[in-house]
């Protein structure tokens, strides 16, 4: 039964990288923009939400309702006066903006927040449990995956029922084209990166309340949301949830056999399906 | 009757001016302080490790950010020659470059898979993998890393002559030699990378950079010159992380490993100088230099101001120094551009 246990953790682990994942798949799908400072600014939300609950003692959820707005500004922001400027058919520029905003960012979280862990607290919620009968479950990272689940279900829905989310595809096949309608694909960018800094709070919302923080560890989970990219296949935010899955069962498996190998195995699982299925196992993006 | 040719008379100047300053690097144990020699091994490795990156990201396009897997193999491989097979240190750099020649290949032949932007990443994740497997290695101290032997450090070959030659005590004897190493390393790099773009080879480099399948139409095998050009430069790049650790004789993974020393750094370089030209590292490194010398001690301050500078110039300055210079006098040191010159047939005989 030990194994059905860590499977079903697994699985549910998996929901957190699914969100980690579903803001960088966003963004390239969108605009082929790949961010290296994605896993920085989930930190950083963290940061943000854990800022509000402290000065205003509000609860973490509470606390990300506020943080969502403005994660949505900076993110509107740093695409509309930073990465717009450097987005182009050459792909260096954006990469090396990013990657300087990464150093940057963990670097200033250092400063301001100290190397300490920080953690959400949440009281009870953190240890509560709900027995399925064959597993027992946490309640947390039950919340977690069916939170990724809604995200999802979400973004999708804008995607493609949408004004916005034809805008989002218009600009993305084809932005001078999408311009001659009336479209401004610079101001599409800055909101779809706004949108990803919202689903970016949500994670780090889970993040922070199912583990401790530290300003250091935001590019191991950039690691982790570009495996779950990759692995659902460019393009497949279903996909992404499927890849989060596969890393999450991969790592507690590992950890099971030795807690030494957890993040060993998850890196491995993805190379794996690199080698099986170099596009993925729900490829829709052609490029 | 014409001729093609990057020659210039700038780079006829810059050629001589860049072999006196080899010599005066040569001689300058004899009288330079132990200081500036340590301080010379530094910009050389970080020089050299600039010019790899710049090779493989500027001229070919591939951006990657797993280059301290490379440092880090090449460490740890000299490392295990030293202590496992008793090696001398200096033959036993020859490891580290095999050991990071054969990563190279997986790390290829899974980074080559992924689509456009996300071969960077995909380079990270194989470093991580490389990382995590090195701390297993219990030999080697693990995750907690270990020091070469004393013995192995006291007697390195030539550090005795170097020593009675200069009149140095052992220590100093050892930076001189690294520092040689160093300066010979930097050396070879800049002119392979150079010697590389002025082929034919160089030329397919440039033409997959900048449209793959341009460059396809045209008969350039573009994977075979993409992986010709990044084994090479893992192999360099494994060359001077073993150097690196001779000189520094302790190691441990999350140092060998480290994204900030081997990558962040070494990015910062290449694009504050100038990416895809030879001079821009050069200049980007001494730009770092001065900037490690003058602010290092302001910690995560230092390296906050590194990040932002290089997005500033990325957005302002997207060639780097070198850029602006060549912008406002058409200065071209190691000109890589083919240029046609006409050769007037009347005034032949």
């Amino acid at each position: 039964m030990i194994w059905l246990d860590v499977l079903v953790q697994g699985i549910l682990l998996g929901g957190l990288y699914a969100l980690f994942a579903a803001g960088l798949s966003l963004v390239f799908g969108i605009m082929r923009l790949v961010n290296l400072a994605h896993g920085d600014l989930i930190v950083f939300a963290a940061f943000a939400i854990l800022l509000i609950t402290a000065t205003l003692g509000l609860n973490p959820f509470l606390a990300a309702l506020l943080a969502a707005p403005l994660m949505f500004a900076v993110g509107w922001a740093l695409q509309r006066f930073v990465l717009n400027r450097v987005l182009g058919k050459d792909i260096l520029p954006p990469l090396l903006v990013t990657f300087g905003l990464s150093v940057a960012l963990q670097n200033g979280m250092l400063e301001v927040f100290s190397a300490d862990s920080q953690r959400l607290s949440v009281g009870a919620l953190e240890s509560a449990s709900i027995n399925l009968g064959i597993v027992t479950v946490g309640t947390l990272p039950l919340l977690t995956f069916a939170s990724a689940v809604a995200a999802i279900f979400l973004l999708n829905r804008i995607f493609y029922t949408t004004a916005l989310g034809r805008a989002f595809r218009a600009v993305s096949d084809d932005p001078t084209t999408a311009s001659l309608m009336g479209l401004n694909p610079k101001s599409v960018f800055a909101i779809a990166t706004g949108l990803a800094m919202v689903i970016v709070t949500l994670a780090a919302l889970y993040l922070g309340m199912r583990a401790n923080f530290d300003p250091s560890i935001g590019p191991a989970r950039l690691l982790y949301a570009f495996q779950a990219v990759i692995i659902g296949g460019l393009g497949s935010l279903w996909g992404t949830l499927a890849g989060g899955a596969i890393i999450g069962v991969a790592q507690t498996f590992g950890a099971q056999i030795n807690p030494e190998w957890q993040i060993l195995a998850g890196h491995i699982a993805f190379l794996v399906v690199l080698l099986i299925r170099p596009r993925g196992l729900f490829p829709r993006a052609v490029d | 009757m014409h001729q093609v040719t990057t020659r210039t008379r700038a780079s006829t100047i810059a050629g001589i001016a860049a072999l006196a300053l080899i010599a005066v690097g040569l001689i300058l144990p004899a009288f330079a302080p132990r200081s500036l020699i340590q301080d010379l091994f530094f910009i050389l490795t970080m020089l050299t490790l600039a010019q790899l990156w710049n090779l493989i990201a500027g001229f070919g396009g591939m951006v990657s950010v797993g280059q301290q897997a490379f440092v880090g193999i090449g460490a740890y491989a000299m490392f295990a020659g030293v202590i496992l097979m008793g090696w001398d240190p200096v033959p036993a750099i020859l490891l580290g470059g095999l050991a990071a020649f054969l990563l190279a290949i997986p790390m290829a032949f899974f980074a080559f898979r992924l689509a456009g932007a996300y071969f960077a990443i995909g380079t990270w994740v194989i470093a991580e993998v490389t990382r995590l497997v090195i701390a297993q290695w219990k030999t080697l101290g693990g995750g907690t890393g270990t020091s070469l032997p004393r013995e192995a450090t006291s007697d390195i070959i030539g550090v005795e002559t170097i020593a009675n030659l200069f009149g140095l005590r052992d220590a100093a004897a050892r930076d001189v030699l690294a520092y040689w190493l160093a300066l010979g390393l930097a050396v070879a790099t800049m002119a392979a990378i150079y010697a590389l773009l002025r082929s034919r080879t160089g030329l397919a480099l440039a033409a997959v950079r900048d449209n793959d399948n341009a460059a396809r139409s045209v008969g350039v095998d573009a994977r075979r010159v993409k992986w010709i050009v990044f084994l090479a430069a893992a192999t360099m790049t494994g060359l001077v992380g073993a150097l690196i650790y001779v000189q520094t004789a302790r190691i441990s993974p999350d140092a060998a490993f480290s994204v900030t020393n081997w990558t962040a750094y070494v990015i910062f370089i290449a694009v504050i100088g100038g990416i895809g030209r030879l001079e821009g590292p050069i200049l980007g490194v001494l730009v770092f230099w001065g900037l490690q010398t003058a602010f290092a001690d302001y910690g995560s301050w230092y390296l906050l101001a590194l990040g932002v500078l290089a997005i500033a110039t990325m957005l302002f300055a997207p060639r780097g120094l070198w850029g602006l210079i060549h912008d406002r006098t058409g200065l071209s040191l190691f000109p890589v551009q083919r240029r046609l010159i006409l050769i007037d047939e009347r005034s032949k005989p």
